[in-house]
C-alpha cells in the first residue's frame, strides 16, 4: 500500500450494480497494479465477469467510480473511452472470434481497423503471432472448424496484436482438459515475460491459476472479501475466504484431525 | 476467386439495376438525358378541364411534343399552357390548338391543326387560335334541358 | 385493476424506451455512414449479399406480380372495353405501389431476417463487446456499410422489379391474350409522369433505410430483449419480431407516402 499512486492502473471504489431487482455488486474495491497479474475467483454467478465489463467500460456502475489510467470511465466521453480501450486486449469467455472470418482475418482485424499498416506487414505480424500460438497452419480455417483450446489461441493472439498494456482475460481455460489449459497457462505466461503487460483474470481455475498470480482477490456476495497474494489468501482469517478455498482444494492446510474426519466421512 | 466473384456479380447488379432504372425514367418518366431537343410555345384556352402536364401534344395524331407546364393567368383567369415542341417540327402563325379527348373517357391532349401561313411561331411564341375543352357532361346537361 | 394497468404502463415504458434506443441507433449509424474513413470493399460485400443475391427472387416475384396483373387488369378492363388500358394499369401499379412494397417485403424475408439474425449471433457471442473492446467502433464497421447497401441496393432492385413486371404484364396481356403491343406500350409511355417513378424511387429508398435500420437494430439490441433474448431460441424470436416489424413498418410508410406525395 506504501506504493506511489500512479502505478495503479484500475481502481474500482465503491462500484454498485444491480440488473433488473438483483444486486450483483455492492460496492466492489479493487485496485490493479502495472505489471502485476490479478485473478479474480469466486462461485459462478457471482458477477466476476461484471466487474471485468466495468473494467472495459462495457457497463456502467450505478454508483462509484471506474478509474483506468487515473481516468474516470463513468465520466469521460465516449471517444475517450476508446482511446482508452487501444491500450486493452480482452481474451472472451468463448473467444468471441467472428464466425464469419477466418482465423487470419481476426487476428488481422486490430491491425486493419485501427493502423494504417501495409497488407505486407500485417500477414508478416499476423503469421508471427500465429507462430508464437502454435496456430501454423490453421490461418486459413474458420472458428467453428478449430477446436476450443486453439480458438483461445487465436482469441488470445488478437489480443495481444497491438502489444496492449492491459489485458483480461474471462475465465481463459474454462471448458478445456488440464493438457490443454495448462497449455493456456504456458502461453500467458510466456507472452507476460515478453510483452510486460498487466492481467486481469477471471477464473474458477483454482489452485492452478494461483501459481500465476501476484494477488488473488475473493468475490463473494458482492464484495471484495480480500485482495492478497496467493499464499496469504490460502491462510487467510475471513470465514468466506476460508470456506472457498477449502471447498475448491481441499482441506490441505487444515489440521490433521479435520482432514481425518473428512475421510472417515468418506 | 471468390473477390472476384463477388465484385462481379454486384457489378452485374448495379448495371441492371441502372439500366432498369434508366429505362423507366427515359422512356416512361420522360426524362431528357442528352439535354433538351424542344421548344416551349404557350397557348391559352378558356378551359382545359381534364388536360395534364405530360399530356401529348398531336400534329395529325402523331405526337409532336407534351404539355410541359399549365397555369392560370390571374387577371383573365384563362389557363396557359406551355408546350414543349419537338424542334424539327415547326408551326405556323395560324395554327390551331384544341384540347382534344382520346375516346369517351380517355386521357385528354392537345391537337394542333396547321394553318396555311407563310410565317411561323418563333419559340417562346404563342398560338392565338385555341379550342378550348368539351366538356362532356355540360354537352350532355344542354341536350337535356333543350330537348325538354 | 391496478395490476393491469401497472402491466400496462410498464409494457408502454418499455416500447418508448425500445423506440428511442432505437431511434438513437439510427442516428449513431447515420452519423457513422457520413464519418470518414470509408471502406469500400464492405459495402460492396453488403451489396453482394442484399442485392445480388436477391436478383433472383426479385426476377421471379417480379415476373409473376406482374402477370397477375396482367391477368386481372385484363378481365376487368374488359368489362369496360378498355384493354387497351391494360399498360398503363400494370406500370402505374407497378411503379407506385407493388414494386417498392413486394421487392421491400422480398428483401426484408431474405436478407433482413439474415441482418438481424447475424448481428444478434455476434451480441449472443460477445463479438460485438469484443469489438468495442479493440476500439473498433461496431456502428462503423458493422452497421455502416449495411446501411449504404441497403439504401443504394434497394431502388435498384425495386427498378428491375417493376421493369420485369412490365414484361411479365407484356407476356400475359400481348403475347397470351392478344392485346395490341403499340397499344400496351403507348398507353404506358402516355400515363406514366415522372413523378410517378419518383414515388417509386422515394419509397423504394424509405424502405431500404427501414429495413435495413429494424433488422440490425433489433439485432444489435438482442439482449435487451424481453423475456430474455438469449440463446438460439431467443435470436429466431428477436429475428421473427424483425421481419413482422419491418414489414408492418414498410406497409405503414407506404400509405405515409402515397397520401403525401399523391
Amino acid at each position: 500500500m506504501s506504493d506511489a499512486p500512479n502505478d495503479i492502473v484500475i481502481e474500482l471504489k465503491d462500484v454498485h450494480k444491480a440488473f433488473g431487482a438483483q444486486k450483483v455488486l455492492r460496492g466492489v474495491h479493487l485496485q490493479v497494479r502495472e505489471g502485476t497479474t490479478l485473478v479474480i475467483v469466486g462461485a459462478s454467478g457471482q458477477g466476476k465477469s461484471v466487474i471485468l465489463k466495468h473494467m472495459l467500460g462495457l457497463v456502467k456502475p450505478e454508483q462509484g467510480e471506474v478509474l483506468v489510467f487515473g481516468r474516470d470511465l463513468t465520466r469521460i466521453r465516449a471517444r475517450e473511452v476508446k482511446e482508452i480501450r487501444t491500450h486493452f486486449g480482452v481474451l472472451f469467455q468463448n473467444a468471441a472470434l467472428f464466425d464469419s472470418m477466418t482465423v487470419f482475418d481476426n487476428v488481422a482485424l486490430p491491425l486493419r481497423e485501427r493502423t494504417k499498416v501495409g497488407e505486407e506487414r500485417i500477414r508478416a505480424s499476423v503469421m508471427e503471432k500465429l507462430d508464437l500460438m502454435d496456430l501454423l497452419g490453421a490461418e486459413d480455417k474458420y472458428p467453428a472448424q478449430i477446436s476450443g483450446g486453439m480458438r483461445k489461441r487465436v482469441g488470445l493472439a488478437r489480443a495481444l496484436m497491438l502489444n496492449p498494456r492491459v489485458v483480461f482475460f474471462d475465465e481463459p481455460t474454462t471448458g478445456l482438459d488440464v493438457h490443454k489449459s495448462n497449455e493456456i497457462y504456458r502461453l500467458f505466461h510466456r507472452t507476460q515475460q515478453q510483452l510486460k503487460y498487466t492481467a486481469v483474470i477471471v477464473s474458477h481455475d483454482v489452485p492452478k491459476i494461483f501459481k500465476l498470480a501476484d494477488t488473488v482477490a475473493l468475490l463473494a456476495e458482492g464484495v471484495i472479501q480480500g485482495c492478497m497474494s496467493p499464499e496469504e489468501f490460502q491462510l487467510a482469517e475471513n470465514p468466506l475466504i476460508r470456506e472457498f478455498v477449502e471447498t475448491t482444494m481441499g482441506p490441505i492446510y487444515s489440521s490433521d484431525k479435520e482432514e481425518s474426519i473428512l475421510y472417515e466421512t468418506l | 476467386m471468390k473477390r472476384f466473384n463477388v465484385e462481379v456479380s454486384v457489378g452485374l447488379f448495379l448495371v441492371l439495376g441502372f439500366l432498369c432504372f434508366a429505362w423507366l425514367a427515359v422512356k416512361l418518366g420522360d426524362v431528357r438525358l442528352f439535354g433538351d431537343t424542344s421548344y416551349r410555345v404557350t397557348a391559352r384556352f378558356g378551359s382545359i378541364s381534364g388536360l395534364k402536364p405530360g399530356a401529348q401534344v398531336e400534329i395529325a395524331g402523331v405526337k409532336v411534343g407534351r404539355v410541359a407546364r399549365i397555369s392560370l393567368d390571374p387577371e383573365r383567369y384563362d389557363a396557359v399552357v406551355e408546350l414543349a415542341m419537338d424542334r424539327d417540327v415547326r408551326l405556323t402563325e395560324d395554327s390551331i390548338a384544341s384540347i382534344r379527348t382520346a375516346g369517351i373517357i380517355g386521357d385528354r391532349y392537345v391537337s394542333i391543326s396547321p394553318g396555311g401561313a407563310m410565317d411561323y411561331i418563333e419559340p417562346g411564341g404563342r398560338i392565338h387560335e385555341t379550342e378550348s375543352a368539351i366538356n362532356l357532361e355540360e354537352l350532355i346537361s344542354k341536350y337535356i334541358f333543350e330537348s325538354k | 385493476m391496478v395490476q393491469f394497468l401497472e402491466k400496462l404502463g410498464d409494457q408502454c415504458l418499455h416500447l418508448l424506451e425500445q423506440l428511442g434506443r432505437m431511434g438513437i441507433f439510427l442516428f449513431a449509424c447515420l452519423w457513422c455512414v457520413v464519418k470518414p474513413p470509408y471502406k469500400i470493399f464492405p459495402i460492396i460485400r453488403q451489396i453482394h449479399f442484399i442485392g445480388s443475391r436477391s436478383i433472383f427472387v426479385i426476377f421471379f416475384t417480379g415476373a409473376f406480380t406482374g402477370m397477375v396483373l396482367g391477368l386481372q387488369g385484363y378481365y376487368t378492363l374488359r368489362k369496360f372495353g378498355s384493354e387497351g388500358l391494360l399498360g398503363s394499369a400494370v406500370a402505374l401499379s407497378l411503379i407506385r405501389e407493388l414494386g417498392p412494397v413486394v421487392a421491400a417485403l422480398m428483401v426484408i424475408g431474405r436478407a433482413g431476417s439474415a441482418i438481424c439474425a447475424e448481428i444478434g449471433i455476434m451480441r449472443n457471442s460477445e463479438q460485438i463487446d469484443a469489438l468495442e473492446c479493440m476500439a473498433i467502433d461496431p456502428y462503423k464497421y458493422l452497421m455502416a456499410p449495411k446501411f449504404v447497401a441497403g439504401v443504394l441496393s434497394m431502388p435498384l432492385l425495386t427498378a428491375l422489379f417493376d421493369v420485369v413486371g412490365i414484361l411479365g404484364g407484356w407476356l400475359i396481356g400481348v403475347v397470351l391474350l392478344g392485346i395490341n403491343e403499340g397499344t400496351y406500350f403507348q398507353a404506358m409511355y402516355a400515363s406514366v409522369e415522372w413523378q410517378d417513378i419518383k414515388m417509386g424511387l422515394v419509397k423504394s429508398l424509405v424502405f431500404g433505410l427501414l429495413l435495413i435500420w429494424i433488422a440490425a437494430a433489433k439485432g444489435y439490441f438482442l439482449h435487451f430483449e424481453r423475456g430474455g433474448g438469449f440463446g438460439a431460441e431467443g435470436v429466431s424470436r428477436t429475428t421473427t419480431d424483425a421481419v413482422v416489424l419491418s414489414s408492418v413498418a414498410v406497409l405503414l410508410w407506404d400509405y405515409l407516402i402515397s397520401a403525401i406525395m399523391l
